[in-house]
């Protein structure tokens, strides 16, 4: 018995439950789907192809010059729609700059969510209204403040799980190792996910890490880490479902490392050819979220002309209404660059802002 | 979502005890315990907040009378720090961040400039964050490298911050509570130096606390007038008294709020003198002095006698504190400056 035997200063926890399967949680094609109800599989197939179809029609926007910019999550929309939907009402959902997908399938308003990309302003939508947080540019910069907005809502005996998302690029990040060290330490209820899409703009993830896992990154700070196909909705729904139940119930954060891909570039502004090749592409086109999905739905017979229909309308109305609401042009008021900045201008700022509306009315009237 | 109660005055002050002597620490001390007894929202975080009471002692004694969820030691990282706060003050809470040192705070950089300082503005309003981000700063205390930068430069170039600093016991005590209760995210900068700087004092009720954004003529003067904030305050005035044996009325502007910056008084304190030197601790090249005297000159052009000049730390890193005396400005180098202001031509 040593000073090294005493509570102080021995481990005080068992790294061998937190430890990640060594293969990502599948469930699609497995006997275990077979228990999945046939409604939860109806509600994710048709947001996987409404998602899929926003996507698609995001993108042909920033071709028209609609949009500045999108980070297109086609290839990603189970992690998308299952981390919106294992949240319940009163959640809050903390998005990284790829995830309107989530945002929208969270129910934000399709064009709201796309306010900072079109860029008429920063965040179209009310982060308390809608309990998702502006979309974050920076990386894993919104991680650490899921972990405070969990644990505030815990500390004020309120029953709230924040969900954080971020890249596997964004793992690599100072924030990310604050935010799960802090979320660990003070039990906070909240779920990391991170999608690993095998890319960070040109960089993959083996000149990222040299962890046996991202999902393995948990263990350091004394949190469950998960693995799962994040192709897999009915996996990933699964397992980020029981994660959130598990931070509710108290038991503190989890990490869940969704193992997908990134179909399109980076964004529409990068060219993904001079990184990767079109085999590798095809070989992840052929485990696409909707097709294992649809192969299920098929399998038990659910998989009828109705159901088909219904979400293709479905999709269908949604980029209907994008494409209408986004041709036209956003309401812009150059005062208002003035009056968000502080709950009271200051000097300062009411004189800019009197030099620009002079300015206004000059250019008007010329 | 539990609702937080923005503002001071939740429960009747209590009735004014006689003034005693007090030093600045205390003040601030005393300044959290009202706002964290009158706003259950007011959280305080940080290292060494808790148990120890803050390397500084700002904190002593809070952890044990509001327990550890308001007043909380948090892991030794400042981004994370300030980045849980942000969460925090999104839900509602009212949280008071204590960075250990001015340098160590420079880790929360990208969460000060990113996100506490635009999410008012991203969001159009609907997301403001009620957040104080205490900042220890400034030499004098003969710290090692890393304890004694003066750093303010940095976030008043920041829209979105508020940025304040306190000079008397008063100040510190009515401006801590004026940053907690604003609903905008200040920077409070305390001049370690004047920590154990004492005054006959008392706290007083918040409808007393000065609204940030409001300079104080601490001295007025005919003959030049001394711009300065933080711990060159009292410099200040101790060379405006010795100016009076050159034969020199010198007033003293303290400004208290870097930003918003308050032009008006400034500026009426320089017309009154029709000279102005502007003095600060930190490195002159690209400083607040060179924002300060700048407006000046377009406020009060007509008025000078003189340029307005500056005193300021050198442009060199922080220097060894056996030789942190020949950086700060002092009463000569102040008097020198004064000197300068072509009183020939007069």
């Amino acid at each position: 018995m040593t000073v090294l035997d005493t509570p102080a200063w021995r481990p005080r926890t068992d790294a061998a439950p937190l430890m990640p399967d060594p293969e990502p949680f599948r469930l699609l094609g497995t006997p275990e789907a077979a228990r999945l109800d046939p409604a939860l599989l109806g509600e994710l197939y048709g947001q996987l192809v409404r998602g899929r179809r926003y996507n698609r029609q995001a993108t042909a926007l920033t071709r028209q010059g609609r949009l500045a910019v999108y980070p297109s999550s086609t290839g990603q929309e189970a992690c998308e729609v299952a981390a919106a939907l294992a949240l319940g009402a009163q959640d809050w959902l903390f998005p990284s700059y790829r995830d309107t997908l989530a945002v929208v399938a969270r129910g934000v308003d399709p064009v709201e969510a796309l306010t900072l990309l079109r860029g008429d302003w920063h965040t179209g939508y009310d982060p308390r209204a809608t309990r998702v947080a502006p979309l974050s540019t920076p990386l894993s910069t919104q991680l650490p403040h899921a972990v405070g907005l969990a644990h505030a809502a815990r500390v004020s005996g309120d029953d709230v799980v924040a969900l954080a998302m971020v890249g596997d690029g964004g793992t690599s990040e100072g924030d990310f190792h604050e935010a799960l060290n802090f979320a660990a330490v003070w039990h906070a209820p909240v779920v990391f996910l991170v999608q690993n899409n095998g890319f960070a703009i040109s960089v993959p993830l083996a000149k990222q890490t040299a962890a046996p896992s991202l999902a393995h990154k948990a263990v350091g700070y004394g949190m469950p880490g998960r693995l799962v196909d994040g192709n897999d909705v009915a996996a990933v729904h699964q397992v980020l479902t029981e994660a959130v139940a598990r931070a509710r119930a108290g038991g503190g954060p989890t990490l869940v490392e969704a193992i997908t891909y990134r179909v399109e570039a980076h964004t529409n502004a990068d060219d993904a050819t001079r990184y990767r090749t079109d085999d590798e592409v095809a070989a992840w086109q052929a485990h696409d979220p909707i097709a294992l999905l649809e192969r299920e739905l098929a399998g038990r017979g659910l998989l009828d002309d109705a159901l088909r229909q219904r979400a293709a309308d479905e999709a269908e109305a949604l980029a209907a209404d994008l494409r209408t609401r986004m041709q036209e042009e956003p309401r812009l008021d150059p005062a208002e660059l003035f009056a968000h900045v502080y709950a009271e201008p200051t000097q300062q700022l009411r004189e800019q802002e009197a030099m620009l509306r002079a300015e206004l009315e000059a250019e008007q009237q010329s | 979502m539990s609702a937080a109660t923005p503002g001071v005055a939740a429960r009747p002050a209590p009735a004014p005890a006689p003034p005693k002597p007090t030093t600045m620490a205390q003040a601030l001390n005393q300044a959290l315990r009202d706002a964290m007894a009158a706003d259950r929202s007011v959280h305080v975080m940080g290292e060494d907040v808790g148990t120890l009471g803050g390397v500084f002692r700002i904190t002593d004694g809070l952890a044990a009378e509001f327990g550890e969820d308001r007043c909380t030691d948090t892991p030794l990282a400042e981004a994370g720090i300030l980045g849980t706060a942000v969460g925090m003050a999104m839900y509602g809470l009212r949280p008071v961040v204590e960075m250990q040192f001015d340098a160590f705070a420079y880790p929360a950089f990208e969460q000060l400039v990113s996100h506490v300082a635009r999410m008012r503005n991203r969001t159009r309003g609907a997301l403001p964050l009620p957040l104080t981000i205490r900042i220890p700063f400034g030499g004098g205390i003969g710290g090692v490298e890393h304890h004694s930068d003066s750093s303010e430069a940095y976030y008043l170039h920041t829209p979105g911050l508020h940025v304040v600093t306190p000079a008397t016991v008063e100040d510190a005590y009515g401006l801590l509570r004026a940053a907690i209760a604003s609903d905008d995210p200040v920077v409070f900068m305390e001049p370690k130096r004047l920590y154990w700087s004492k005054a006959d004092w008392s706290a007083q009720e918040p409808a007393q606390v000065p609204p940030i954004g409001r300079a104080v003529v601490r001295r007025t003067g005919r003959s030049a007038t001394l711009v300065t904030y933080g711990p060159s305050v009292p410099v200040c005035l101790e060379a405006a008294e010795a100016a009076k044996e050159e034969g020199w009325d010198l007033g003293v502007v303290d400004l208290r709020s870097l930003v918003p910056f308050d032009e008006e008084t400034v500026a009426a304190a320089v017309r009154a003198t029709g000279r102005a030197v502007v003095v600060h601790e930190s490195s002159g090249f690209g400083g607040a002095g060179a924002e300060i005297a700048a407006r000046i000159t377009e406020r009060c052009f007509h008025h000078l006698s003189a340029p307005v000049l500056r005193v300021a730390g050198f442009d060199i890193p922080y220097p060894p504190p056996m030789l942190e005396r020949h950086h700060l400005p002092g009463v000569d180098r102040i008097l020198d400056a004064v000197g300068r202001l072509q009183w020939e031509e007069a």
